[in-house]
């Protein structure tokens, strides 16, 4: 393999560990060092690996490469010396005996303990979002903003302002402790959460992005499941979210990249392997008291990795929901709630629920009445998809609207209402 | 909006009242239903409290066991909902599916606070 498609991959795999690894010695206060002597060991590589060919074990080299670089700065720089040594956690403080200690154990102690300093609540939840993908995983800051559809420079902006806040606070970068896990916890999960969805729905047409993003947020989760204080039922159940929705990820795309819509996807192209790896976290998830929105959303999930419509499917679903709002009211959950209520309850009764949503600003909630309205009152369905397309600028989107719409026409049943 | 305790009465005491496992299972899923639709429009003010059947009653010498033993309707369950008014929270609660093994339910606004 060549320089030029080896490079990409194994930067942003090792770029983040070197970066963990670091900063988990140093501290917060000097994230912006760990972060230099990482991105001169990669302009170092990359400009001999061009001549000299890739080494053998690039990897090898990079951490080879990496030390000496520490090792100069910290003799060079009495400065960072005399700053830095008394904050270096975990390794004698003289620059002569630094290790760099980049064993597999290490790499995962050092992720663990920069996702609980990152996922902290000091920071908007898509500042967290960003942080975690620039530190945490390695992604560069045009990748970042192509994929939240912004410029660079917002989410540069963002990535500073996060950092800038953690070290104000002088959050410690340190493995969780038994009893922080139960309050900190939650908002990992959340953040990795949010970050597997950032990918998952992001708008950005870069599949291969998306896919890395939802992928990273799936090792994070792993990490979290390997270690004894953080492997939850709620860990868990996430997990098996994931592994529920990535089984679809590449049925869910044509070959123009236009998206195909649940109904209309082939259950064959559905990742069998990933949907048992969930089933089987899932049960494993379901020991205890505990019901979080993970195991609710997990089992939701789990139901729409059966195809077939089944009055059985449609009921678990139906009652998830249920139990999910109760816990957390979200209008993504109360529009597919009403949904599932019309494949059990029939189209007459969940309009008459529909109707009580009034998610006026939400576009969805006009898709779902047209729905709900197809086949009882055409005219009317007609008229909630077209408020529902003077709404959404997308075009995929318009486009699945615009297709419900002909289908009205097709139906017959117009002429009736 | 204003918040309704919505306080669910039923006879804890009579001989026959408590329901049968397959009487339980009829009606907790049409409640959950019921509960769902509530807050799918986010008119759950909070989580629903689960209350055990006994319980004490207390008075000033005097502690007994409960539930309520005076009156045949016990408090079995509290929710807490926002609606606009009365005619609104009625509403919600004469869908509750408990009215047909017959609970009755006490609708009570809260007093909103003049201080806040």
């Amino acid at each position: 393999m060549d320089a030029s498609t080896l490079l990409p991959n194994l930067f942003r795999s090792e770029y983040r560990n070197m970066v963990s690894v670091l900063s988990y010695s140093f501290g917060i206060k000097h994230v912006e060092i760990a972060e230099d002597i990482v991105s001169d060991t990669f302009l170092a590589a990359t400009e001999t690996w061009c001549v000299t060919g890739v080494p053998d074990n690039p990897r090898a080299w990079l951490y080879a490469v990496a030390r000496n670089k520490i090792r100069n700065h910290l003799k060079r720089d009495a400065l960072f010396e005399k700053s830095i040594s008394k904050d270096i956690a975990h390794t004698t403080p003289s620059s002569e005996e630094f290790e760099l200690d980049l064993s597999v154990k290490n790499i995962a102690d050092s992720q663990l303990a920069m996702m609980f300093t990152i996922c902290n609540p000091l920071n908007a939840a898509e500042a967290q979002i960003a942080l975690a993908l620039n530190l945490l995983c390695g992604f560069s800051i045009q990748e970042i903003a192509d994929a939240f559809f912004t410029s660079k420079d917002v989410i540069y902006k963002r990535i500073n302002r996060a950092r800038e806040r953690l070290k104000e606070e002088n959050v410690p970068i340190r493995q969780p402790m038994s009893d922080e896990i139960s309050v900190r916890l939650p908002n990992v999960l959340m953040t990795l959460y949010l970050l597997f969805s950032e990918g998952y729905y992001s708008l950005s047409q870069n599949t291969n992005l998306r896919r890395d993003f939802c992928d990273e947020a799936m090792r994070l989760n792993m990490l979290l499941i390997d270690h004894k204080l953080t492997d939850t039922p709620a860990t868990k159940a996430l997990y098996a979210l994931m592994c529920f929705h990535a089984s679809r990820f590449d049925s869910r795309q044509n070959e123009q990249g236009e998206p195909i819509l649940y109904d209309d996807q082939d259950d064959s192209r559905w990742n069998q392997a990933l949907i048992t790896q969930g089933t089987y976290f899932l049960n494993f998830a379901s020991v205890g008291e505990e019901v979080s929105r993970f195991h609710l959303e997990a089992g939701i999930a789990y139901w729409h990795t059966h195809k077939e419509d089944t009055t059985e499917k449609w009921s678990k679903i139906l009652d998830l929901y249920n139990h999910l709002l109760v816990l957390e009211y979200s209008p993504v959950a109360a529009l597919n709630r009403t949904f599932a209520l019309s494949k059990i309850r029939g189209k007459a009764r969940a309009i008459v629920e529909a109707e009580k949503l009034m998610l006026v600003d939400n576009p969805h909630y006009f898709t779902l009445l047209g729905h709900l309205y197809s086949g009882i009152d055409n005219k009317i369905a007609r008229q909630h998809f077209k408020t529902a397309l003077t709404m959404v600028t997308s075009p995929a989107s318009r486009a699945t609207i615009v297709r419900n719409m002909e289908k009205l026409y097709f139906d017959g049943s117009d002429s009736l209402s | 909006m204003n918040e309704y305790l919505l306080i669910i009465h039923r006879d804890l005491i009579s001989k026959d009242a408590a329901p049968s496992p397959q009487q339980m299972q009829d009606v907790i899923k049409p409640f959950q239903e019921w509960l769902g639709g509530i807050a799918a429009q986010n008119k759950l003010a909070a989580p629903p409290k689960r209350l055990d059947t006994s319980g004490r009653v207390v008075k000033q010498n005097l502690v007994t066991d409960g539930p309520y033993a005076e009156v045949k309707e016990s408090v079995g369950g509290l929710i807490v909902i926002r609606a606009k008014d009365y005619d609104e929270a009625t509403e919600i609660a004469q869908a509750c599916p408990i009215l047909n093994w017959g609970a009755s339910i006490e609708v009570r606004m809260t007093v909103p606070n003049p201080n806040q």
